[in-house]
């Protein structure tokens, strides 16, 4: 492949230096949650986070490298395989902490549900790319995305895997809405996805139910679901304004985090950096995600908008519920921070998803 | 496929970039909607959180719940939940912890180093973990530790509810024994709330039963100060108490059995015929349950294992054996009802009996001469039986012990019950891939050979031949019961099936079954009584081949020894009660077994003419439970 001239002096080096300012916030908080004062060291998962981003790197690169028209090619192959992974986590995935989520690789395990996000925004990317109909998509023009949507939501539930599964609907009903739904067809989603909410309560494990219970009534498991989220806001509270300083949590040090170095490590980091630090991270993330927003609305196309903005949808989401549920005002579903949390799968997948963005960034301004 | 590069789409979407403005919107928003949160969390609460993070002052009290007590069938005690004290040290609250637990080891007279062990040995686990220094302490410890409080930091008692067996080893083996939670089992359970440290039941009922009397444990989140004492409760759940079970079992009847198998290795199964109801069963010899209760020791728990007499085991259940004689009133029924067998017809016995070109010999060397089938019986010829059992075929012989239990599981609710063995044509083919031959079935005709049964599959065969053919499921648990008296669950008899016998089956039968006890030369006379007519039937179970002859028991090696059998019901005329008795290494049932079936029998009959005044002891009971 040639590379054109331009296209280097046209790289996007905000999301690339934004991208690795939040790995190395995650690294360093990482070392920290696993921080053993006795031992003075942190055992050996900050730095596997670094080789997680070299992987992360390369994923970003590929992405990068070919013009993101090819996308549409790659697109349903690419669901194709993610699908075939999800059942083969079914079939001889390795299970952990009570839920079955991974492909062992040897060296490496794989969450193939972090690359299922991906999935869908490709393929809803080119779904959606021609114009719109005049007043918007009706629910029968689009049977075909929940078709194929629908196969990776559920088999990520029975893993399970609840919050991989909300952020997989909810990022592929925002595509939707940008993508042209109409309202009121949206409110009849809206509609028939309240009434199978019993239907769907059913097929809960009793642990993920007592989360939701348990965020509804929080006396209702003080001992169990209940005393995580307390502690949780214990040592996010405990950080007041300016926080505890890096390395001088006390919370995470006990261990009474479940995920204290992945889906909890927001608690972590507000407890040594406080309010202002809290802030600055989530003024960090709104920048990103602003930038990127931008850079949708100046997209050369509208297959490059929608790649962008379903790559930020994710992120966004990603902030939301993850900030929501550690500070308590949101029930406990296991969704990482992006690009902070620890995990291999996910940091390649968010670093594979700023590639993206790049790409339709450079190349705006070719013909 | 050709790639889209549409020129029409180079001002890209107009659409995107209008929608986009209202997802700046959203994203201020949701900024917004996190920092006000956070605000609220670190600004607002930040004082009161920082205060319970100083000192990590919110701790779990988990209480489990009190377990059920288990009653015998008049409502006596047979497992009691007492209340016991654990020393407990989070090391944590402790500045310093190892001075705490030197002050600690002199207050209490003991050595400190082994105090200082467990600190090392679970120096890797959390500091605000509670660690258990010592599991139903004494007294004097507990005074000793509340009147020292203020200068033990971090050192707590603990009351919970500890399992009492109130007769120890009498029912060990049916009541079983709880322990500590193994980590496999924790794996398979956590999601029912089971946690490090607690204790499940292990065996026998307390297992099979955990479900039923486990109850639920409650807890507290508590908010405690620096020296780990409880400021407030901030959350509680208040804990259930497990069912209460009552037992078909009869703790005195129980008592009799035990007593009489003192000394001896063997087990007596004693069953209600008409209702499969399971009044007693020992099994020798035993353990006592307390002991795992009050946490056995490595040692302890070593030696049970190691023992070569198998107390661990449960031999009603888990115990298979030659039914040797015994399994003649199998051989008879079969070979009426398929019409072999001529009652009336005699054979001569000269003490052998010759199959191809092997010889069978009769327990008694000089043979019972000219014999009938009552005779056969009573005196439990061999030669007899050698003669019937091929002509009736082991396939017949099989259907016929099948259709009374034996080569399958009773369906006992107690764990780990064994099945025995019935072999038959088809099975040995299966098994070792060679056809039945037919001296084989001669060993079977007198319990021998590839046959095997269970004491409680013995019992039950009894029970269907004194009631006429009903085989019932053997019960141990008659009703479940909650804490304030409601009936949860009861438990009725439960047919298996029903035999269909002729009525000059049944008739010869009992008639011969009586005079094995009655009949001057009967191998049963031992279980003679004056109280009550008993019916039964001995047999000598062959742990080794005699190839050279008849030799004493005495003078057999103690594990080649035979078992003895007897296998009984009572009264003669409308039979209330079975028994079975089975002494390992014991001889012959009609000296080492017979005695002991008769004192349980007896027992029975003096039980079911006792005074009401035992009800006492079940008042006191519920009293506890309240």
């Amino acid at each position: 492949m040639q590379i054109d001239r331009r296209l280097i002096s046209h790289f996007d080096w905000t999301l690339f230096l934004l991208s690795l300012i939040f790995v190395f916030i995650g690294v360093m908080t990482i070392y920290s949650a696993n921080y053993n004062i006795t031992e003075g060291h942190a055992g050996g998962l900050p730095s596997r986070q670094l080789i997680w981003l070299g992987f992360g790197l390369i994923a970003m690169l590929t992405a990068i490298a070919f013009d993101y028209h090819h996308i549409d090619r790659i697109a349903y192959p690419f669901y194709g395989i993610v699908l075939l992974l999800l059942i083969l986590v079914l079939v001889i995935g390795h299970s952990g902490g009570g839920s079955q989520r991974w492909i062992n690789l040897g060296f490496f395990r794989l969450q193939p549900s972090e690359p299922a996000k991906i999935a869908i925004v490709l393929m809803m990317a080119k779904y959606l790319q021609d114009d719109e109909p005049p007043r918007g998509y009706r629910l029968r023009d689009i049977w075909l995305p929940f078709a194929l949507v629908g196969p990776l939501v559920v088999l990520t539930l029975v893993q399970p895997d609840l919050g991989t599964a909300i952020i997989l609907g909810i990022v592929f009903l925002s595509m939707l809405l940008i993508g042209g739904l109409r309202l009121r067809s949206f409110l009849y989603l809206v509609g028939a996805g309240l009434a199978l909410l019993p239907v769907g309560w059913h097929f809960l494990k009793s642990y993920q139910r007592a989360r939701i219970l348990t965020f509804l009534d929080p006396d209702r498991d003080p001992l169990g679901a209940g005393y995580h989220v307390i502690q949780s806001k214990i040592a996010i509270g405990s950080g007041r304004l300016f926080g505890k300083g890096y390395l001088h949590g006390t919370q995470n040090r006990l261990d009474f985090l479940p995920a204290q170095h992945t889906d909890f490590i927001f608690a972590v980091f507000s407890e040594e950096w406080g309010f202002v630090g809290c802030l600055v991270l989530l003024l960090l993330y709104v920048i990103m995600i602003a930038y990127c927003l931008r850079l949708m609305q100046r997209a050369k196309d509208r297959f490059g908008g929608l790649l962008v903005f379903g790559m930020v949808a994710i992120f966004f989401w990603h902030v939301v519920i993850n900030v929501a549920m550690v500070s308590g005002i949101m029930p406990v579903v296991g969704v990482p921070l992006p690009m902070v949390s620890y995990g291999g799968s996910a940091l390649a997948s968010m670093m594979f998803a700023i590639g993206v963005m790049i790409n339709v960034s450079m190349r705006r301004y070719i013909f | 496929m050709v790639v889209r590069t549409d020129i029409n789409k180079q001002d890209g979407a107009p659409e995107l970039r209008v929608r986009a403005r209202l997802l700046y919107v959203i994203l201020i928003l949701a900024l917004l909607g996190l920092t006000t949160r956070l605000a609220f969390l670190q600004i607002i609460q930040g004082e009161r959180y920082t205060f319970l993070s100083e000192n990590n002052r919110v701790r779990i009290k988990r209480i489990p719940g009190t377990r059920g007590m288990v009653l015998d069938r008049q409502g006596q005690l047979l497992i009691d939940s007492r209340p016991s004290f654990d020393l407990l040290f989070v090391p944590e609250d402790s500045e310093e912890p190892e001075k705490t637990l030197r002050l600690l080891a002199r207050y209490l007279g003991r050595d400190d180093q082994e105090l200082l062990t467990v600190l090392e040995e679970n120096k890797k686990r959390p500091a605000f973990e509670e660690l258990v220094l010592g599991r139903d302490v004494d007294w004097s410890t507990v005074v000793a530790v509340e009147a020292h409080q203020l200068d033990l930091p971090g050192v707590t008692l603990r009351t919970r509810p500890r399992r009492s067996y109130v007769q120890g080893p009498v029912s060990a083996h049916v009541l079983g024994y709880m322990g500590e939670i193994g980590l496999r089992q924790l794996k398979v359970l956590k999601d029912q709330g089971y946690v490090v440290g607690d204790e499940i039941g292990q065996y026998g009922l307390e297992r099979r039963w955990e479900e039923i009397l486990r109850g639920q444990s409650g807890g507290q989140q508590v908010e405690v100060d620096a020296l780990g004492r409880r400021v407030r409760v901030l959350h509680e759940v208040p804990d259930v108490p497990g069912y209460t079970v009552h037992l078909t079992l009869d703790r005195e009847l129980q008592e009799t059995a035990f007593e009489a198998l003192n000394g001896k290795e063997g087990t007596i199964v004693a069953l209600d015929v008409n209702s499969g109801a399971i009044l007693a069963m020992v099994s020798t010899p035993a353990f006592d349950p307390n002991v795992f209760a009050r946490g056995i020791k490595a040692e302890e728990w070593r030696d049970l294992v190691k023992d070569r007499l198998r107390p661990l085991s449960n031999r009603a259940t888990q115990g298979q054996y030659p039914p040797g004689s015994t399994f003649k009133i199998i051989m008879t029924i079969a070979g009426l009802e398929e019409g072999v067998l001529q009652p009336e017809a005699r054979i001569f016995d000269p003490g052998y009996y010759y199959f191809g070109n092997r010889a069978f010999r009769d327990w008694k060397k000089e043979g019972h001469g000219s014999v009938d089938l009552h005779k056969a019986i009573v005196q439990s010829c061999d030669v007899y039986f050698y003669q019937l059992g091929p002509r009736i075929g082991v396939d017949r012989i099989a259907k016929w012990a099948r259709a009374f239990g034996l080569g399958e599981k009773s369906g006992v609710a107690l764990d780990d019950e064994r099945s025995g063995t019935v072999p038959d044509s088809d099975w040995k083919r299966k098994k070792y891939r060679q056809p039945w031959y037919p001296g084989e079935t001669v060993s079977i005709s007198i319990g021998q050979g590839y046959l095997t049964v269970t004491p409680l599959q013995l019992a039950n065969m009894m029970a269907a031949v004194a009631n006429g053919g009903t085989l019932y499921r053997p019960r141990i648990v008659s009703k479940v019961e909650s804490v304030d008296g409601a009936t949860v669950r009861e438990y009725g008899p439960e047919k298996i099936r029903t035999i269909e016998l002729k009525p000059t089956t049944l008739e010869r039968i009992h008639e011969a079954l009586a005079d094995v006890v009655k009949e001057a030369g009967g191998t049963g006379g031992a279980a003679r009584s004056t109280l009550v007519e008993i019916a039964g039937k001995t047999g000598t179970a062959q742990v080794v081949e005699m190839k050279g002859g008849y030799v004493k028991t005495e003078q057999l090696a103690y594990f080649n020894r035979d078992h003895a059998w007897f296998v009984s019901y009572a009264p003669v005329q409308n039979p209330q009660i079975a028994v079975v008795v089975l002494v390992e290494h014991g001889g012959h049932g009609g000296d080492a077994a017979a005695p002991l079936a008769k004192k349980v029998i007896e027992k029975y009959i003096a039980l079911q003419n006792r005074p009401a005044g035992t009800q006492q002891v079940r008042a006191e009971g519920e009293n506890r439970a309240n």
